[in-house]
């Protein structure tokens, strides 16, 4: 059926779609290695208490107040280990934990320690220490590194490549043709923008409500909130062109709409749905990839956490630590990596932050050492310059 | 950077390519009429592997197109059975021609030093309605504004009516290629007669107006001048006009209490003393002030548009520097909406789309990106369902569904940038000091660089001018 979102979603997609740069024989004509790497780009900031709630400390529950997530009640959390949980949305997340295949980290950040979005989306993606003194990608050096053995080329599934895959490597991108839809924080920035505006904002309103409507016709007669799909186009067509013999063996896909400012919701608000979204797409992404999938690792990351306490209008502002996630069936997990320090006022960052006791920078350094075969020297030196302390975990890889 | 040059640009241009808010505001006014010095700009092709057409051109290919299909239904009565193939391939040749001349106006939008003239060329193509909603006049559109609009924007109004009047567009689309002198020699060997669409409009829609002083009478009496207005068949000629005497109504006609002699000039009088009416000036002077000062505008603003027009006999050129001389032209507050091809095309102006190093096809399908969702929005140039053209006003484009299809596109649209530009430069640079604070605080705490992005395009002060 053709919709009017997917026309005019191919519309947007016909121009820079440029689906690929060359010919894909061409592209991806050096075999390389069978290990995949995706990286899942979370912009906005992810709230780590509400992913990874830790429930087992005592000051939790106190802190977060209506945000926080229980093990009981009509949306419990899933619990990890006894003392954290996954956000009753994760469901996938949860039996790829039970299956060993999710290693979790808490309390990790990347070195930045200032607020801005733009700032620290770009120091996770230069892999930089501070922001704006590195103009290309870790991921595009690490192919370097990569490439001279195998001619190695990443796929990112965007428009325009995003910073991280900016470089000398040559980097193809996809989009399919259902674009997806604008997550639900969008518009609400739009519509605060439109308060003066009595035309723009009067349709802009009534367009949403509408739209509302139509959702609401379309859900599960029972009631029960249905994950929205539309992260799933992405997810499962950036996996089957991953999971091709000749295809890419490095993918980067962008996730927005984790700004939660306002009204963030606990088990089964804006945030669980989004996270819902997000789960479902990696299952789609799993499921594409069959076989492939036990060959391939995939960090989920944000550019930084969000505060500890709740503010104002139910949500929570720019913080330090939070979550971060590696999964795939080339993972060794099932568990928690975490340096937890409590929720004490004096444990916190200026004293509304989760610390950053992780560097981010070692989760992809753990990737591209033991997943992908980047040298160390290559790791400290081109592609995570200044980052000798922040070590490579073991064990992670299977 | 003035707030003056910012409203130049974006009020009067086509919305801001880098550094032009910085150019216009040296002399705003000045940068606007330097723009009108020579005729509009020509579109050049951006489809690989396509030309623009002259109007004769057309009629020649027209006709190789009308022999083919006519080859192919004969063959269907001989066979039996219909060649789905080549019925497939002849139609989409015509629509990929066609596509191609309206590719050729977008990306010319999107990159021309001269957006005051391109503005005044939408308006005035606009002004005559034709539309691709009559396919027999679809082929000839581009070519209308090119041969019709673009040389005639800073010349005198009787010109452009005239040569609309004479286009292969004009005369398809209003119906005067059927219309027969009842007593001419055409007339008397065949049943047809006259056809009154395109008097009617003349003197409606593109000189006098609804309440401008012509009785029905005054239809048929132009109805009739007009006869043997038709194509050059035989072609190719210049633009496809030729005068067939043997259709033309012959005797002296009288319009409107003047008596015109029988014949091609006789017609190009009374078109020419329509286009100088008193009525003309006024009608023409209500629409180019609801295009380019306010949905409602002043009677003092209609008045001194009003006088201009019929002070220079219809200059064009004076006619535009007037409106920019006009009290409320740099008023600050932004009134109008864009429509939705204004609003694509500064939307590809702000994000200098297509990249100029992009490959010919990235181009041109990012041109047809542009071209879908302007239409998807409402609004597609000469298309308008009626002869009446696009409207001129803002609430024509504000329906919910179409408020919401813009918001959905600008956050599309903004994955396209690249991951180093600074987008609070960006931002600065596209609205100068149009910018609102609270447009300004929500880029700056957007939750990416491409939402930022988004949120430039969907606020107000971008989606008006």
């Amino acid at each position: 059926m053709i919709t009017r979102r997917n026309i005019l979603s191919s519309m947007a997609a016909a121009g820079a779609l440029s689906v690929w740069d060359s010919p894909l024989s061409a592209a991806f004509a050096a075999a390389p290695g069978e290990h995949r790497f995706v990286f899942v780009i979370l912009r906005g900031a992810l709230d780590g208490l509400s992913a990874v709630p830790p429930y087992g400390d005592p000051d939790y529950a106190p802190i977060r107040g209506g945000l926080a997530l229980a093990k009981t009640g009509t949306t419990p959390l899933q619990d990890l280990d006894g003392f954290f949980g996954l956000n009753p949305a994760l469901v996938n997340l949860k039996s790829y934990y039970d299956a060993k295949q999710l290693v979790v980290f808490h309390n990790i950040c990347t070195p930045y320690r200032d607020r801005s979005h733009f700032d620290g989306q770009n120091v996770m993606e230069t892999g930089a220490t501070t922001p704006n003194v590195m103009h290309d990608g870790w991921l595009n050096r690490a192919l370097l590194a990569m490439g001279a053995k195998n001619g190695l080329e990443a796929l990112a599934v965007a428009p325009t490549p995003p910073l991280v895959l900016t470089g000398k490597a040559r980097v193809t991108s996809w989009m399919p043709d259902t674009l997806p839809e604008p997550d639900d924080a969008y518009f609400a920035r739009v519509q605060a923008l439109y308060a003066k505006d009595k035309m723009l904002g009067g349709a802009l309103q009534s367009a949403l409500a509408l739209r509302a409507q139509a959702k609401a016709a379309m859900d599960d007669p029972s009631g029960k909130q249905k994950p929205k799909v539309d992260l799933i186009p992405l997810f499962q067509g950036a996996g089957r062109l991953l999971a091709a013999p000749e295809g890419p063996r490095v993918a980067v896909l962008d996730a927005s709409g984790w700004d939660t400012h306002i009204n963030e919701g606990a088990g089964d608000g804006q945030l669980a749905r989004r996270l819902s979204a997000l789960d479902a797409a990696l299952d789609a992404m799993k499921a594409a990839l069959g076989p492939v999938w036990n060959q391939t690792a995939i960090v989920v990351a944000t550019e930084f956490g969000r505060t500890v306490h709740v503010n104002g209008n139910g949500g929570t502002d720019h913080g330090t630590g939070g979550a971060a996630f590696l999964l795939g069936g080339a993972v060794a997990g099932g568990r928690v990596e975490a340096e937890w320090m409590g929720l004490k006022p004096a444990v916190l960052k200026d004293g509304r932050d989760l610390p950053a006791r992780t560097d981010l920078r070692a989760v992809f350094k753990t990737v591209l050492a033991e997943h992908m075969g980047v040298s160390r020297r290559a790791l400290n030196g081109s592609v995570f310059p200044e980052s000798a302390e922040a070590k490579p975990f073991r064990g992670l890889i299977a | 950077m003035s707030l003056e040059g910012a409203l130049a640009v974006h009020r009067f241009g086509l919305g801001a390519r880098p550094e032009e808010i910085e150019a216009a505001s040296r002399d705003p006014k000045a940068w606007l009429l330097a723009q009108l010095d020579g005729p509009a700009d020509q579109p050049t092709p951006v489809i690989p592997g396509s030309a623009l057409l002259s109007g004769g051109a057309l009629v020649v290919a027209d006709r190789q197109f009308h022999e083919k299909e006519k080859a192919l239904r004969l063959a269907k009565k001989a066979n039996g059975e219909v060649d789905e193939d080549a019925k497939k391939a002849l139609y989409k040749a015509r629509y990929d021609m066609i596509s191609a001349d309206m590719a050729a106006r977008f990306a010319l939008g999107f990159k021309t030093q001269k957006p005051f003239a391109e503005r005044l060329v939408w308006f005035w193509t606009n002004h005559f309605g034709v539309s691709s909603a009559n396919g027999d006049c679809a082929p000839y559109l581009g070519a209308f504004e090119r041969e019709v609009v673009r040389p005639n924007i800073n010349g005198k109004f009787e010109i452009m009516v005239l040569a609309a009047m004479t286009h292969p567009a004009m005369l398809y689309y209003l119906n005067n290629v059927q219309s027969i002198g009842p007593n001419s020699q055409a007339g008397q060997r065949s049943k047809r007669g006259l056809n009154e669409n395109l008097g009617r409009e003349l003197m409606e829609l593109f000189t006098l107006g609804v309440d401008g002083g012509y009785s029905q009478a005054d239809v048929i009496a132009m109805a009739k001048l007009l006869t043997g207005f038709a194509i050059d068949t035989d072609g190719p000629g210049d633009n496809g006009f030729r005068f067939y005497p043997n259709r033309h109504e012959p005797g002296p006609i009288t319009l409107r209490g003047k008596t015109y002699p029988s014949g091609e000039e006789g017609t190009r009088a009374a078109i020419t003393d329509l286009a100088n009416d008193p009525a003309t000036a006024h009608h023409v002077a209500v629409k180019f002030a609801t295009a380019f000062i306010a949905d409602n505008p002043s009677a003092q603003s209609v008045k001194r548009l009003e006088e201009s027009f019929k002070k220079t006999g219809g200059d064009l050129r004076v006619l535009a520097e007037t409106a920019l001389s006009d009290p409320h032209a740099f008023q600050p507050a932004l009134t109008k909406l864009r429509s939705p091809v204004e609003f694509v095309t500064a939307t590809y102006r702000m994000l200098d789309l297509p990249k100029a190093d992009a490959k010919p096809d990235q181009s041109a399908n990012q041109v047809r990106g542009a071209m879908g969702v302007a239409r998807l929005m409402g609004e597609f140039p000469m298309s308008a369902p009626s002869p009446k053209g696009w409207p001129l006003e803002s609430d024509a484009w504000s329906g919910p569904d179409a408020v919401l299809m813009r918001i959905e596109w600008a956050r599309q649209v903004s994955q396209r940038i690249q991951p180093n530009v600074d987008v609070v430069a960006m931002a600065a640079q596209g609205l100068g000091p149009l910018m609102s604070e609270s447009t300004s605080t929500a880029i700056a705490h957007a939750s990416s660089k491409s939402e930022a992005v988004a949120l430039l395009l969907s606020s107000p002060e971008f989606q008006r001018r």
